[in-house]
């Protein structure tokens, strides 16, 4: 199998700028929330340029073009030419929104996506008059190679404070700027020496900037072609022009260490023409005072042999890059998701395997306290941690999750023009990554309607005295084995009276009917139900929270919602840590043992013969806490075994369907609840209904993992108790098998 | 697969046979991973009545069908030696519940006979048996294991 070493590079780039826009947005929200500093406006610009650096070696222009244009703005907000306030963060914000959309076209090879140009002018027009706009200038066709350029300046910053301590201005003019002041101009050459040697030149520049202003002016010219490029040798050269009052001494006190490695040349200020970048030292002459002049006899023989030597010295960008590798890639490794699943299909053997082998020395006679026993004890803690460990390498944290929440609310909080601030807590919650995947659909419905509908009107908000800017806050934490999330917004609560209204005029709920709060915010996750009295663009297009329930209950997990009139409403999805385990109801029917989710059983209870009561055509219909539903016995539902008389006496669980109504089924027993490990079935033979899934029970017995609400409907469908005499036929095979 | 075209042409083929309902029958040992004891499956429900249920085999769960009531005959009686034939057509593994398995036979490709016309290749065992081969003057009956297995759309009506 070929595997295109560009394709996996270019995989690896887009997921590098995944990383990148993360730290983008986080580098944002610092700044919206004053918490920034210098270092924070560097972060920004140096995730849009290594985005724009690394789409340049892929030719994707459409990309570099964008993010040039973004980076200019983010060099003028660096260079303080212009102010960083709310309008152009929220710009910015934008902005990155707009790169999103570029990146994901350019990773599909799409089409450039509409309205990046304008998002652009947008924070373009926060540049000062005159400045560099270039959105058509021939900068970003010739760009590549000075992004290059750029980079090698660049790169020994993370060794200072600050990156922009020592600007590395190519193209400016030293001699000019340094004309009327008393300063020198020193011409600056390493050889590979004084990078073998240990030396760098960032700390000598850095050294040097504490003398005085320090303009420096790097000469990239020796530098060859990459692909000639001896990382060992040196290729860079710098003209310093430093104004400063300091004594020739004090400045050549900096190179002390160094001067036997590489060309120096020193002058005042004004007498720079005599020196020609390039020209060695020791030759210098007129009233250019080179080293060698001090110290003619250590200069002589030292530089001409370290001219000569190839020794090996790393050139900065190496240098640099060698620092920062090792942490990067200890940070993440990139992992096909099928050989997660295998390894944890492959601990899920061990446990069932082990709870044989426990039975086989238990039927052995071998005595519980024997080393034997014990040391299969230890065996499964180990398994245990391992299983543990390898659910945590499917987990992820919720962060980029909630990132694309956060443009979520900036879109739908423009589009009914409120002011919406999220705030989220918990982003480093972990949970498996499907989760994470599927969440997206229902999170996102919930945050829109909470824009939409939950939080009101400025002005309404005003009237009440409240601040405009609505707030709405987004949350994960683990609690008690699960992970909660919850969508919390500062807005008016759930307006009940009306929901009452809706729920009566759409026949959801009986005239006469009284229920308490939490049953009618409970209609809200009803199929068809909708507040908003009028169609938004965001909401009310008749796919409800019903949807948003459905979703949840098919990761496992539950929904619930929370309101305070005036205070706001709170959605809390609270969902397993992993799709691959289940809290299950292990449950009796036939002589078989079932697993009935856990999230589908709202209560058990043993039928009287007063929750009983004969219907016509349908046989019998269970009356519990008030409603009628029908009942559904189980045994007979699935073919295991005839329906047994009348229900009186037996258990039921009462199940939610997903539409809402409530159903009883009938089971012989309630074994046990726990967690039960999922094992598909479709792969090996198709869909069956009624059943979910399955899973091994610990004495390598299969239970099946069942789906109330199908088996409901199903039955419904059968029309009640009415049986085909074939359905038994599996409960013939049982007894001959058996 | 391409050598096992190649053998069918001119060399010869292994075959596992086994008994069901008294009469003897074969699969291409190429297609068996596994064979192992009968241990309780777990019934389907709503499955077709040969589908015994599903077993766990080392952690992945194992559709069974019963061999012999799929292709029309006698199902075996209860405490009978029975054994399941772990097969593996495609992606998809089953295992098949037979009586007891006799013998791992070399059957050269050339005395391979298609199986005639008959009536009772209609219907629901149609396709089932591929060949028909003579061995010390019993008749071996191979399976076309891709007819006898349920198709997914089969088991969801």
């Amino acid at each position: 199998m070929a595997i295109d070493p560009m394709k996996e590079i270019r995989a690896s780039f887009f997921g590098e700028c995944d990383e990148l826009v993360e730290r983008l947005q986080d580098a944002l929200n610092h700044m919206a929330d004053g918490t920034s500093d210098a270092e924070t406006i560097n972060d920004v610009f140096r995730a849009v340029h290594s985005i724009k650096g690394g789409a340049g070696a892929f030719d994707l222009t459409a990309l570099v073009a964008f993010a040039h244009r973004f980076e200019t703005v983010m060099d003028a907000l660096r260079s303080g030419s212009i102010a960083a306030d709310n309008a152009l963060i929220k710009g910015l914000f934008q902005a990155t929104d707009g790169l999103i959309d570029v990146i994901a076209a350019a990773r599909d090879d799409g089409p450039c996506p509409p309205g990046s140009d304008a998002t652009l002018a947008l924070i373009e027009a926060f540049l000062p008059e005159g400045a560099p706009r270039s959105p058509d200038g021939p900068e970003p066709v010739g760009f590549e190679p000075l992004a290059m350029t750029l980079q090698l300046g660049d790169m020994p910053a993370p060794g200072l404070s600050t990156a922009d301590a020592i600007q590395p201005e190519t193209g400016g003019d030293p001699a000019a700027a340094a004309s009327q002041d008393p300063g020198w101009v020193i011409f600056f050459r390493p050889h590979a020496a004084l990078y073998a040697s240990g030396n760098e030149p960032l700390l000598l520049l850095s050294a040097l900037r504490r003398l005085g202003t320090l303009t420096v002016d790097c000469d990239v010219s020796g530098l060859p072609d990459w692909a000639d490029l001896q990382a060992e040798d040196a290729y860079l050269s710098w003209t310093l022009t430093l104004i400063s009052t300091a004594a020739e001494d004090e400045v050549l006190d900096v190179f002390d260490f160094v001067t036997d490695v590489c060309d120096l040349n020193l002058s005042r200020t004004g007498e720079v023409a005599g020196v020609c970048p390039g020209q060695p030292s020791g030759k210098a002459a007129g009233d250019t005072r080179s080293w060698g002049t001090r110290t003619p006899d250590r200069q002589a023989g030292n530089d001409a042999v370290s001219q000569i030597r190839p020794a090996p010295a790393p050139v900065p960008l190496p240098q640099a890059a060698a620092d920062r590798a090792p942490s990067e890639a200890a940070a993440t490794v990139r992992v096909d998701l099928d050989r997660i699943d295998r390894l944890v299909n492959l601990v899920g053997e061990i446990v069932i395997n082990h709870a044989m082998l426990a039975q086989c020395i238990a039927r052995a006679g071998i005595d519980r306290n024997s080393d034997v026993a014990r040391g299969l004890d230890a065996v499964i803690a180990l398994t245990r941690d391992v299983q543990d460990s390898v659910m945590m390498i499917r987990a992820q944290p919720v962060k980029p999750l909630f990132q694309r929440m956060a443009r979520i609310v900036r879109e739908a909080s423009a589009a009914v023009g409120k002011d919406v601030r999220l705030v989220t807590e918990g982003e480093a919650t972990e949970i498996d990554k499907t989760v994470i995947e599927r969440l997206s659909d229902p999170l996102t419905h919930i945050i829109r309607n909470a824009v939409d509908h939950g939080l009101e009107r400025p002005d309404v908000r005003v009237a009440t005295g409240k601040s405009p800017l609505g707030t709405i806050t987004l949350r994960a934490q683990h609690r008690s084995g699960r992970v909660l999330i919850e969508v919390s917004d500062d807005g008016g609560g759930i307006d009940r009276r009306k929901v009452l209204d809706i729920a009566r005029r759409k026949g959801l709920i009986a005239d006469d009917a009284a229920p308490g709060n939490a049953e009618i915010d409970a209609l809200l996750f009803q199929p068809g139900f909708s507040t908003s009295a009028t169609v938004t663009a965001l909401s009310g297009r008749g796919v409800g929270m019903d949807v948003v329930r459905r979703a949840v209950q098919s990761l496992g997990g539950r929904i619930a919602v929370r309101s305070e009139p005036g205070q706001g409403t709170t959605l809390s999805i609270s969902l397993p840590l992993t799709l691959a385990v289940l809290d299950g109801m292990l449950v009796g029917v036939g002589d078989q043992t079932m697993v009935v989710p856990l999230t589908a059983v709202i209560e058990t209870s043993k039928l009287t013969p007063d929750d009983l009561c004969p219907l016509a055509g349908s046989g019998m219909v269970a009356r519990l806490r008030g409603e009628f539903m029908p009942l559904c016995d189980l045994g007979a539902e699935l073919g295991f075994r005839s329906p047994l008389g009348t229900g009186e006496g037996r258990i039921v669980l009462l199940t939610q369907t997903d539409d809402g109504s409530r159903a009883a089924l009938i089971v012989d027993t309630i074994i046990e609840q726990r967690q039960v490990v999922i094992k598909g079935l479709e792969r090996t033979f198709g869909s069956i209904p009624g059943v979910a899934a399955a899973t091994i029970l610990g004495d390598g017995q299969i239970a099946l993992i069942l789906d109330p609400s199908e088996i409901v409907r199903q039955s419904r469908i059968r029309g009640g108790t009415a049986r085909q005499p074939d359905e038994f036929r599996l409960s013939g095979n049982l007894q001959r098998a058996g | 697969m391409s050598e096992r075209t190649s053998a069918d042409g001119g060399g010869t083929v292994e075959i596992l046979s086994f008994r069901l309902d008294g009469q003897e029958y074969g699969l291409d040992i190429m297609q068996v991973r596994e064979i192992r004891g009968w241990s309780r499956a777990t019934p389907l429900p709503h499955a077709p009545s040969y589908v015994r249920g599903v077993i766990n085999l080392r952690g992945a769960v194992l559709p069974v069908i019963d061999l012999a009531e799929r292709l029309g005959l006698e199902p075996p009686a209860a405490g009978d030696r029975a054994v399941i034939i772990v097969v593996q057509d495609g992606g998809r593994v089953t295992g098949l519940l037979v009586e007891a398995v006799s013998d791992i036979l070399v059957v050269r490709a050339d005395d391979l006979q298609a199986p005639p016309d008959l009536p009772a290749q209609t219907g629901a065992t149609e396709g089932c048996i591929a060949a028909l081969t003579v061995l010390n003057d019993r008749m071996l009956r191979v399976l076309n294991i891709r007819a006898v297995l349920p198709l997914p759309e089969q088991d969801a009506a």
